[in-house]
């Protein structure tokens, strides 16, 4: 295998369908991404484009059914996830990989404390008692900054904040020091002063525990802020990967060029923003060739007919690639 | 409470709509038989600004400072505890009947959640026609499906779409058939209450392009409730900064993003993210830290003052008004407009 000695996972080829009464929902369509020990990627698109199922897979809590792996391998650490038994990849999750979801106060049970939450951690994973266990918890949410621990660990968590609940989740999910940390929009229910705090807390322990993180928004501005790289994802597709200075400054997908320009941003006042035209297609019925091409300003006959692969684009820099026919034109119109 | 601190200034346009002193408390009880007020929630608390003809003020808060209690205010479909809304120079906060409906056709509103404000049962031909039989000397009977369908071509719908439910649209569609419904009375103001932030970043572009049209096509003004900062600054001509069910800043969008004086509006703006890696690790950010009080025990004095990193010991016994800073007064700046903070300066780059 060529990965490198560094790879943390390795996904590859993964397709993930959905059968549904009308059909089957094509949710995620041959994706294929890696991340390093200590590194972060962030997994952007909108809704529908597949990038939670692919976390979801990942972490091996696909609802199945109507969920099905269909192919691919996802190699943790040169490991296939997909071919370990159901336990055998329970000791995998929580230890060795956990994950932060955007709601916590659905993710939260709401009749435990959130002491025994975060204590069942260690009795479950490392036998421990469940009164060392309420030690640990409570050096845990002060680990999060949570403000007076040892009073707050026997409450609910309805009497926590909505920050306050993301910091418990973080607090969760870091307990074992685990090498790879899933954040699937941390803090998109959040406001944005709370928001900075969870992003500065999340990348403060990435960097401390050097853990991979892959962390999956919609938000360009928070991708900007934290990510190594990037992939970009449409209909279940991987449509471009690059680092993340690369990106910003030079798409090479249409896709990713219409998000760019379609967002408002803060430090620039009365650009016309130029709205992508038309809607995502419907996973059932994905367009045939290129699926962004219905709404593509780019798209020509051959659009229509051949399913663009993720060309490698050497010239424009390691990593970069882009599932567009025409990503010369669009790197080349962007940079004049 | 005075009305002192209202804005004096010449200004460009005649106010279409003025609030004044506006507040809002919703009584805390305890017992169930023999209830008692043991408190209130202070959700709006003195809030005073104008909303002059065709422009579009935002308002910008985060969660419980009481921008969505105030956009019901405004519409009278909450009643205020004290203050007034004046439409046109009439105070509307006391009206009832036929004076508040005659009063409501010109105020309308667009709501958030493109999922919850249409009724799953009727056609969209019905959503966007109710308002013509609640007040039908704008439509005759006959006339109403072609107005229907003006409104929808005029949205960006197909007109054949008349008869379809709102589940066989997207959210973005949906957007589309709540801003329908708001225009369908030609309404002079429309209060819109987030009416982006539950759609997809590709769909919101389409939605605040088509905002920006039917406002220079119909003459609108709009208050625009939002918490994304980015798309306030991109649509709104002024902004007030809200916390805590209090204006903390007022001013037009260059005073606000670019000279704001208040270290609430400073926190807020250096948190939102920008989406440009460029230079990230040298960008300065303010961080806030805890969390925003209940609005039913709020501090005493500043209401910030828990959360500001200003914050002295003179900020916990006095209320700061919204005026311009006695340090602004008399420049000509952009740093003179409305702050509430005792200590109001611009930060130095």
């Amino acid at each position: 295998m060529t990965t490198s000695v560094n790879t943390l996972l390795d996904v590859r080829d993964l397709h993930v369908e959905f059968r549904t009464r009308e059909g089957v929902a094509k949710a995620v369509n041959g994706v294929s991404y890696s991340v390093d020990a200590g590194e972060t990627l962030a997994v952007l698109g909108e809704s529908g484009s597949g990038k939670s199922v692919t976390a979801q897979a990942i972490m091996g809590i696909l609802d199945t059914p109507p969920g099905f792996v269909r192919h691919g391998e996802i190699l943790f650490k040169g490991t296939d996830l997909l071919r370990m038994s159901a336990g055998e990849r329970r000791k995998v999750r929580g230890a060795h990989m956990a994950m932060i979801f955007q709601d916590a106060l659905s993710a939260l049970n709401p009749v435990l404390s959130v002491g025994d939450q975060l204590g069942e951690m260690f009795v479950v994973h490392r036998g421990m008692s469940r009164k060392d266990a309420k030690i640990r918890a409570v050096e845990l949410m002060d680990r999060v900054r949570i403000p007076a621990a040892r009073e707050r660990v026997g409450q609910y968590p309805h009497q926590f904040s909505g920050g306050m609940r993301q910091r418990i989740m973080i607090a969760m999910a870091i307990a074992l020091e685990p090498e790879l940390i899933i954040a699937d929009e941390p803090t998109t229910a959040l406001d944005v002063t709370v928001q900075a705090q969870v992003m500065e807390l999340l990348a403060e322990l990435r960097r401390e525990l050097r853990m991979g993180l892959i962390l999956i928004t919609h938000d360009l501005g928070v991708v900007a802020d934290a990510a190594d790289k990037i992939a970009v994802m449409y209909a279940g597709r991987i449509v471009e990967t690059a680092h993340v200075h690369e990106i910003y400054r030079r798409p090479a997908h249409p896709y990713t060029k219409g998000l760019l320009e379609s967002i408002p941003r803060l430090d620039q006042k009365g650009r016309q923003l130029s709205a992508i035209k038309g809607l995502p297609p419907s996973l059932l019925r994905i367009p045939p060739g290129c699926a962004f091409h219905p709404r593509c300003p780019l798209a020509q006959q051959v659009c229509r007919t051949d399913e663009p692969p993720l060309y490698e684009l050497h010239e424009a820099g390691p990593g970069r690639r882009s599932a567009c026919h025409f990503w010369k034109e669009c790197l080349g119109e962007h940079g004049t | 409470m005075s009305t002192a601190h209202s804005e004096r200034e010449p200004i460009p346009r005649e106010p279409i709509l003025q609030v004044r002193d506006l507040v809002k408390h919703f009584p805390l009880t305890q017992g169930i038989l023999f209830k008692r007020q043991i408190g209130a929630v202070k959700a709006v608390d003195g809030v005073s600004f104008d909303l002059r003809k065709g422009e579009t003020l935002g308002i910008v808060g985060e969660s419980g400072c009481g921008k969505s209690t105030l956009a019901k205010l405004v519409m009278n479909l909450e009643r205020a505890t004290s203050g007034q809304v004046r439409y046109k120079g009439k105070d509307i906060t006391a009206l009832r009947g036929h004076a508040l409906k005659a009063v409501r056709r010109n105020i309308q509103m667009v709501f958030q959640d493109p999922y919850t404000s249409l009724n799953p049962r009727m056609t969209v031909g019905d959503i966007i026609g109710e308002p013509f039989d609640i007040h039908p000397e704008v439509a005759p009977k006959g006339d109403r499906r072609r107005k229907v369908q003006e409104l929808l071509d005029v949205v960006g719908l197909n007109p054949e779409y008349i008869n379809r439910y709102p589940h066989q649209f997207s959210g973005g569609q949906r957007q589309r058939i709540g801003i329908a419904r708001g225009l369908a009375l030609r309404p002079e103001v429309i209060v819109a209450d987030e009416p982006v932030s539950a759609l997809d970043v590709s769909i919101q572009a389409q939605v605040i392009n088509l905002m920006a049209r039917l406002q220079s096509e119909f003459d609108l003004s709009y208050i625009f409730i939002a918490h994304d900062l980015s798309i306030v600054r991109h649509i709104c001509d002024r902004v007030a900064v809200m916390y805590l069910g209090k204006v903390m800043e007022l001013g037009d969008e260059d005073q606000i993003y670019e000279h704001s004086t208040h270290p609430y509006t400073q926190a807020l703006l250096s948190a939102v993210p920008v989406p440009d890696p460029a230079g990230r690790e040298e960008r300065e950010r303010i961080i806030l830290y805890g969390d925003v009080p209940s609005p039913a025990a709020p501090p005493s004095g500043c209401v910030f003052r828990t959360r500001c990193f200003k914050a002295q010991e003179r900020c916990a016994r006095e209320v700061p008004l919204l005026a311009v800073p006695e340090a602004f007064r008399g420049t000509k700046g952009p740093a003179a407009h409305p702050s509430a903070c005792l200590f109001a300066e611009e930060l130095t780059a």
